[in-house]
C-alpha cells in the first residue's frame, strides 16, 4: 500500500526489537467482543478514484458549468492562480498548528499579515487568526460580549442577520440562560433604528448588526453603536459578505466594538460551503477577551523579530472549562489563502472587485424591475445582492432555469414562510453583461 | 524561606497585617509554578470583599490563576508598578511584589490562617 | 582543550560567521508595499459604472492596504514557506495529532469544479453528486464505527465535542431531566471540559489509577443520576486501551448515563475494532487526523459525530437522506435537532478528501492502525531505558515518557523538544497529558519508515547523551533554525498583534 513504507524486511526486524512475533500481539488490550473488520470495498488505485469522483462532480452544477447567481452567504469571486498553487507547496499544507515558533515561522507571519488584513479592513484594533466559519464566530462574538459585560444576560439580534447564523446562535446559547431578542425588519427589508434601540435595555450585553443584510441591503452600522452604546452595551458587527469591506464604510469608525462573520469572499472558493474563513476583530481595550489563536510579535533569544501564538492561557489546552471558548483548530490554510488574495488584490484591487460587483448588481436589478411581472420589493442601498419577486412561485422558476444552466437565485421559501415567489440574486465582478442579460431573458421566457 | 511576619493560604496567597491594614501577594513557592508573569488583573479601591472572594486573576505564558483574598476588608490600595511590569511579582514576590491592600474589617480571620511554618509544610506535603 | 587548540577553534568559527552573512528576516508583506504597485488585473467593466449607496455608508480607501506585484507575491509566501517545517519534510511525531501523510490525490479530487465551484444552495435535482458524496461518507463512517447515523457538519472535533454533548443533553431533556454533571478523567483533552461547560454542564474529574486508566471503582462512585455523561478518549492520552470498556459502558448506562467517545486516536483501532461495540453511544473523529485531511499551519479540521440509533433524532440538521427512489436530499424536517452549528453542511472540501482517502484503503483501512501500533511501539522499544515511562502498561499507536530523568540534569521536556528541531525533527507534544508531569508524547503514525523511526530514536539518544555531558546545548536549543528559541513571555508581556500604517514610518525588525 503505497502510504505505508514498512518492507517486509522492515516489519520483522521491528517485531524482533519490539519482542512480540505477530503485530495482531500487539493488539492484545482490545477485547475480542469489540474487534471487527468493516465491509467495505477494495482498495481504489488513483486512477479509479479520479473516475470516481470525476463521476460525482459531473453531477454537481457549479459556477463553472452555469450562469452563477448565488449568494446567501456564501459568494462566487475571483480567486487567483497564485493564490491556490501556493496552496500546494508542502510547507504551508502539510504543516501542523505552529505551537513550535521556532520551525513555524511562515505560518504565524503569514498568521499575523491576515490579523493586519482583517484590521485594516474593518477598522479595529485586532483580530485573531480566524474561526471555523461565519455563523459561530457570531456566536463566538456573542459570547465574548457577555465575558465582558458580566452580569447582563441579553443578547439583541436583527432579524437581518442570516438564518443560519441567528439559528447557530440558539444552538450555542441554548444551555447557557442566556436570552436572545430579535428585532424583526421594517417593511422595506432594513433594520428599524427605533425598533433596535427599544430592544436594548440595561440587561443587554450585546447589539448584532447585518451589513449588508441578509436580503442585501446595505445597513448604517451606527444604527447599532448607537442603541449600545446608550445602554452600556457593546455592539457587534456581522459581515456575511466581506468583499463589501472594501467599499463600504469600516465598522471600527462607526464605534462599533467587535466586528465578525465570514470571510470566504476574499480568497477562499465556494468548496460548496466548507472549509470557510470566520473571522473576529476588537477594540485593543477588549483584546484579553477574544476567543480563539493570536499571533503576537517578538524576538528571538538573538535578537531578531519574531512570531508565536500569545495568550494562549485563554485557550482550551490550558484553561479548560474556564476557557473563553472550547475552540482548538483555526482555518488556517484558508486563513493563508486569504492572506495571499488580500496582499495581491489590496488596496486598489480590493476595492476594484467591490465596485464592479456593486455596479453589475445595479445594472442587473435595473434591468429585473423593468421585466414584466417582476419587481424588486425593497428599494433601499444594497451592495451586490437584492431580493426579486417573481410573477409565479420561486422555486420551480428557478429550477428550470437551472436546468437550462442558470443558477439564477435563492428562494427565500427556504427560510421563511409568506414569500414564495420571492428569491436571492446575488452578482460579483465574475458575473459578465452577456450572463446577465440571459439571466434577464430567461426570466422574461419563464414568467 | 517563607517570612515569619505573615500568614498564609492554601491557594498560596500571603498576607501581612499592619494595625488594620492588609497587604496581600503571591508566595514564592506560586510565582515559581507559574512560571514569568505576564498580566495581572487587580480591583480598583473602593471595592470590598469577603475572605476566600476572588479579587483578580494573575496569569503567566503557561497558566492563569485566580486570585482569593485571605481576609474580609475593602480595597485601600492596588500594586499599579506591579501591574505595569509584572515581572516584579517574580522577583520579589514577598516585597515590591505586593498586590493589593486591605483595610480589615475584623481582626478574627487571621488566626484560621496558617503560619509561615505550617505552610511550609503544607507546600511539601502537596508536592508529593 | 589547549589554548593553542583553543585559538584555532575561535578562528574557525569566526571565518565561518564572515563568509555566512547574518540571515534577513522575511519583510511583512505590508513592509513590501509601495504606491503604484500592482498585483493584480480585472476585465473592465462592462455595465455602467455606478455607486448607488449613500456616500456616508461607504469608504473612500483601504489605508495601509498592500500595493504590491504578483512577483513580491511569489517571493514573499515562498520564502515564508522555507521557515516552516512540514510533514513533507519529516517526522512529527505530535502525540494525538496523527500527523500522516497528505495524499496529493486528496488535493486534486478536492479541486474538481464540481466539489470546489459548487454552491449547497443551488436546487437539490442538479447537486446529487456532492449530496451523494456526503452520504457515502456517511455510511462508510457508520461501517467503520459501528454506529447508526453520522452527522458531517461540525467544522472540527472540539465542535464535534460540541455536538456530541449537546445531543446527550437533548436526549436527557426529553425524558424530564438533563442532569448536571459531566465526568471526565485527568488525562483529557483540554477540549473535553471546555466543551462540556459550553453545554452547560459542571465538570468533574476523574483521578486516572497506577495504570494510568479509569478507575472502576471511582468512577462507580461517581456515576450517579446527576451525571449525563463519562467522556473517555479511547485509547486514552498515554495510547492505553480501557480494555475494561464495555464494563466502563455498563457502570454508566446502569445510572441512564451515556458514554462519549473522544475519537481523536481512533488511528490505533481503525478497522480492526468497533466504538459502538464497546458501548459508546456518541463518537466524534477527527477528519484531519485519522483520515489524512492537511493540516494546513492549523486547520481547517472537521470533526464529523457518529451516534447510536437512539440520539439520531437529536442530530444537527440538516441531515443527508436517500430517498426510496435512489437520489439524495437534505432533510431539514427535524423537529427534536439540536439545530445548527454553523452554516451549510459542514466542511465539504474535507469530505471530498477523506472520502479518496478512504477510497484508497478500502477494506485494508485496518493496516492503518497495524502500521501505526507497529511504529509506535518501536519508538517505544528504542527509547525504553533513555527516558523515563510513567506508566507502564501496553500502548497502541502513541506512548508517553517523561523528561524525569533529564531534569535531574536541569533539562527539561521544552529543551529536548527545541534540541530534535536541530536534529531535522518536529518536537512531539510536550507537558500533555498533564498526569505526566514533563511529558514528552510521542505519535509517529503509520506513514513513517523504519529509517525514519531509527533516525529519530537516534536523535532522542543523543539528546539523552548531551543531556549529561553537555546539558547546556540542550537548554539553549534550538541553534540551527531560522529564528532561535522564542521569547514568549515578551509577546505576552508586551503585546503586538498586528501591523499598522503609522509602524512604516518606524519600523520594527532585525537590523
Amino acid at each position: 500500500m503505497k502510504f505505508l513504507p514498512a518492507s517486509d524486511a522492515d516489519r520483522e526486524a521491528m517485531l524482533r526489537a519490539i519482542g512480540v512475533a505477530r503485530v495482531d500481539d500487539l493488539f492484545a488490550s482490545i477485547p475480542a467482543e469489540v474487534r471487527g473488520e468493516p465491509e467495505l470495498p477494495p482498495p481504489q488505485s488513483e486512477i479509479e478514484i479520479r473516475r470516481l469522483f470525476g463521476e460525482l462532480s459531473a453531477r454537481s452544477a457549479n459556477a463553472r458549468s452555469s450562469a452563477f447567481f448565488l449568494g446567501a452567504g456564501l459568494y462566487n469571486h475571483y480567486v487567483s492562480a497564485i493564490a491556490d498553487q501556493m496552496l500546494y507547496r508542502a510547507e504551508w499544507l502539510t504543516a501542523y498548528t505552529p505551537y513550535q515558533p521556532e520551525v513555524s515561522q511562515g505560518t504565524l507571519q503569514s498568521i499575523f499579515e491576515f490579523q493586519t488584513h482583517v484590521c485594516l479592513l474593518t477598522g479595529l484594533d485586532v483580530a485573531n487568526a480566524s474561526l471555523y466559519e461565519g455563523a459561530s464566530a457570531l456566536a463566538e462574538a456573542l459570547l465574548m460580549a457577555g465575558r465582558l459585560c458580566r452580569g447582563r444576560r441579553r443578547a439583541v439580534l436583527s432579524a437581518g442577520i442570516h438564518p443560519e447564523y441567528r439559528e447557530t446562535v440558539r444552538t450555542y446559547f441554548a444551555n447557557l440562560d442566556l436570552e436572545i431578542a430579535e428585532v424583526p425588519l421594517a417593511a422595506d427589508g432594513g433594520t428599524d433604528a427605533r425598533a433596535l434601540e427599544a430592544a436594548v435595555d440595561e440587561r443587554t450585553f450585546a447589539v448584532a448588526l447585518q451589513s449588508p443584510n441578509f436580503y442585501g441591503r446595505v445597513e448604517d452600522w451606527k444604527t447599532a453603536s448607537r442603541a449600545a452604546t446608550a445602554r452600556g452595551a457593546l455592539s457587534i458587527a456581522v459581515v456575511a459578505e466581506a468583499a463589501s469591506l472594501a467599499l463600504l464604510a469600516p465598522p471600527g469608525q462607526a464605534g462599533i466594538d467587535i466586528a465578525c462573520g465570514e470571510a470566504q469572499s476574499l480568497g477562499v472558493p465556494m468548496q460548496n460551503g466548507g472549509p470557510l474563513l470566520g473571522f473576529l476583530a476588537c477594540r485593543t481595550a477588549h483584546q484579553r477577551q477574544i476567543p480563539g489563536r493570536l499571533v503576537g510579535e517578538t524576538r528571538d533569544a538573538e535578537g531578531r523579530r519574531a512570531f508565536c501564538l500569545t495568550l494562549s492561557t485563554r485557550e482550551q489546552h490550558i484553561r479548560r472549562e474556564k476557557a473563553t471558548s472550547n475552540i482548538c483548530t483555526n482555518q488556517g490554510l484558508m486563513a493563508l489563502a486569504s492572506n495571499i488574495h488580500l496582499s495581491l488584490l489590496g488596496r486598489r484591487g480590493l476595492r476594484e472587485i467591490a465596485t464592479q460587483s456593486h455596479a453589475k448588481a445595479e445594472y442587473l436589478k435595473g434591468r429585473i424591475a423593468t421585466l414584466p411581472g417582476y419587481r424588486i420589493p425593497y428599494p433601499g442601498p444594497t451592495f451586490n445582492e437584492f431580493v426579486v419577486e417573481a410573477p409565479a412561485e420561486a422555486q420551480p422558476l428557478l429550477l428550470r432555469l437551472a436546468r437550462r444552466g442558470v443558477l439564477a437565485g435563492v428562494p427565500l421559501s427556504r427560510y421563511e414562510a409568506g414569500s414564495p415567489n420571492r428569491f436571492l440574486v446575488a452578482v460579483t465582478e465574475l458575473n459578465t453583461r452577456e450572463e446577465m442579460d440571459r439571466l434577464v431573458a430567461e426570466l422574461g421566457a419563464a414568467a | 524561606m517563607n517570612p515569619d511576619d505573615r500568614h498564609y493560604t492554601q491557594s498560596h496567597e500571603w498576607v501581612r497585617i499592619d494595625r488594620d491594614i492588609g497587604t496581600i501577594g503571591i508566595t514564592d513557592h506560586a510565582q515559581k509554578e507559574l512560571g514569568e508573569i505576564v498580566y495581572l488583573e487587580l480591583p480598583e479601591a473602593g471595592h470590598v470583599f469577603n475572605a476566600d472572594e476572588e479579587f483578580g486573576t494573575i496569569e503567566s505564558v503557561k497558566a492563569v490563576s485566580e486570585l482569593f483574598t485571605p481576609i474580609s476588608g475593602e480595597v485601600v490600595e492596588v500594586n499599579s508598578a506591579a501591574i505595569a511590569e509584572p515581572g516584579i511579582i517574580n522577583d520579589d514576590p514577598f516585597g515590591d511584589g505586593w498586590l493589593i491592600r486591605l483595610k480589615l474589617s475584623t481582626d478574627e480571620e487571621v488566626r484560621k490562617l496558617m503560619t509561615a511554618e505550617q505552610y511550609g509544610e503544607y507546600v511539601k506535603s502537596e508536592e508529593k | 582543550m589547549s589554548a593553542e587548540i583553543e585559538e584555532k577553534a575561535s578562528a574557525a568559527a569566526s571565518a565561518a560567521d564572515r563568509r555566512r552573512p547574518e540571515p534577513r528576516h522575511e519583510p511583512l508583506v505590508f513592509e513590501r508595499s509601495g504606491r503604484g504597485k500592482v498585483g493584480y488585473s480585472l476585465p473592465p467593466l462592462d455595465v455602467p459604472e455606478t455607486l448607488a449607496i449613500p456616500p456616508e455608508l461607504t469608504r473612500s480607501d483601504i489605508e495601509g492596504e498592500t500595493e504590491i506585484t504578483e512577483v513580491e507575491v511569489a517571493r514573499h509566501f515562498t520564502r515564508l514557506s522555507r521557515l516552516n517545517f512540514s510533514i513533507d519534510q519529516g517526522l512529527y511525531p505530535l502525540g494525538s495529532c496523527t500527523m500522516k501523510h497528505n495524499p496529493r490525490t486528496n488535493e486534486e479530487v478536492a479541486r474538481l469544479p464540481g466539489f470546489a465551484a459548487a454552491h449547497p444552495l443551488a436546487p437539490e435535482e442538479l447537486t446529487q453528486g456532492t449530496l451523494e458524496l456526503a452520504w457515502r461518507l456517511e455510511r462508510i463512517l457508520i461501517e467503520l464505527t459501528g454506529l447508526d447515523r453520522v452527522t458531517l457538519q461540525p467544522s472540527a472535533g472540539a465542535q464535534g465535542e460540541l455536538a456530541g454533548i449537546l445531543m446527550i443533553r437533548a436526549a436527557l431533556a426529553k425524558t424530564g431531566d438533563p442532569r448536571r454533571i459531566v465526568l471526565i478523567p485527568d488525562s483529557a483533552h483540554g477540549t473535553n471540559p471546555a466543551s462540556a461547560h459550553f453545554a452547560g454542564y459542571e465538570v468533574k474529574e476523574l483521578k486516572s489509577n497506577a495504570r494510568g486508566t479509569l478507575d472502576l471503582d471511582v468512577l462507580q462512585a461517581a456515576m450517579t443520576e446527576k451525571v449525563a455523561a463519562l467522556m473517555l478518549t479511547v485509547p486514552n492520552t498515554l495510547g492505553v486501551f480501557e480494555d475494561r470498556i464495555t464494563e466502563i459502558a455498563r457502570i454508566v448506562h446502569a445510572k441512564g448515563g451515556y458514554l462519549y467517545g473522544d475519537g481523536a486516536n481512533f488511528n490505533s483501532f481503525v478497522g480492526l475494532a468497533r466504538p459502538g461495540r464497546m458501548g459508546i453511544d456518541v463518537m466524534h473523529m477527527n477528519l484531519h487526523k485519522t483520515f489524512s485531511t492537511p493540516h494546513g499551519g492549523g486547520g481547517p479540521g472537521s470533526g464529523p459525530v457518529a451516534v447510536t440509533r437512539a440520539l439520531a433524532p437529536f442530530l444537527p440538521r440538516p441531515t443527508v437522506e436517500r430517498r426510496s427512489d435512489g437520489t439524495f436530499a437534505l432533510d431539514h424536517d427535524r423537529p427534536e435537532s439540536i439545530g445548527r452549528l454553523r452554516t451549510f453542511l459542514g466542511n465539504f472540501g474535507m469530505f471530498v478528501r477523506a472520502l479518496a482517502y478512504i477510497a484508497a484503503y478500502g477494506n485494508r483501512i485496518g493496516d492503518v492502525a497495524r502500521g501505526a501500533v507497529l511504529n509506535a511501539n518501536y519508538i517505544r522499544a528504542g527509547l525504553a531505558g533513555l527516558y523515563h515511562l510513567k506508566y507502564d502498561a501496553p500502548t497502541l499507536h502513541e506512548v508517553v515518557f517523561s523528561d524525569k530523568r533529564q531534569a535531574q540534569r536541569d533539562v527539561h521536556a521544552m529543551d529536548i523538544g527545541k534540541r530534535l528541531m536541530d536534529y531535522g525533527f518536529h518536537p512531539p507534544t510536550v507537558y500533555f497529558p498533564l498526569i505526566v508531569p514533563g511529558a514528552l508524547m510521542i505519535e509517529p503514525t503509520e506513514t513513517e519508515g523504519k529509517a525514519g523511526l531509527d533516525a529519530f530514536v537516534e536523535a532522542m539518544r543523543a539528546i539523552a547523551r548531551e543531556s549529561e555531558e553537555e546539558p547546556d546545548v540542550v537548554r539553549t536549543a534550538p541553534h540551527t533554525t531560522p529564528v532561535r528559541r522564542v521569547d514568549e513571555v515578551a509577546a505576552a508581556r508586551n503585546l503586538v498583534l498586528r501591523w499598522r500604517p503609522s509602524d512604516a514610518a518606524a519600523p520594527r525588525g532585525a537590523p
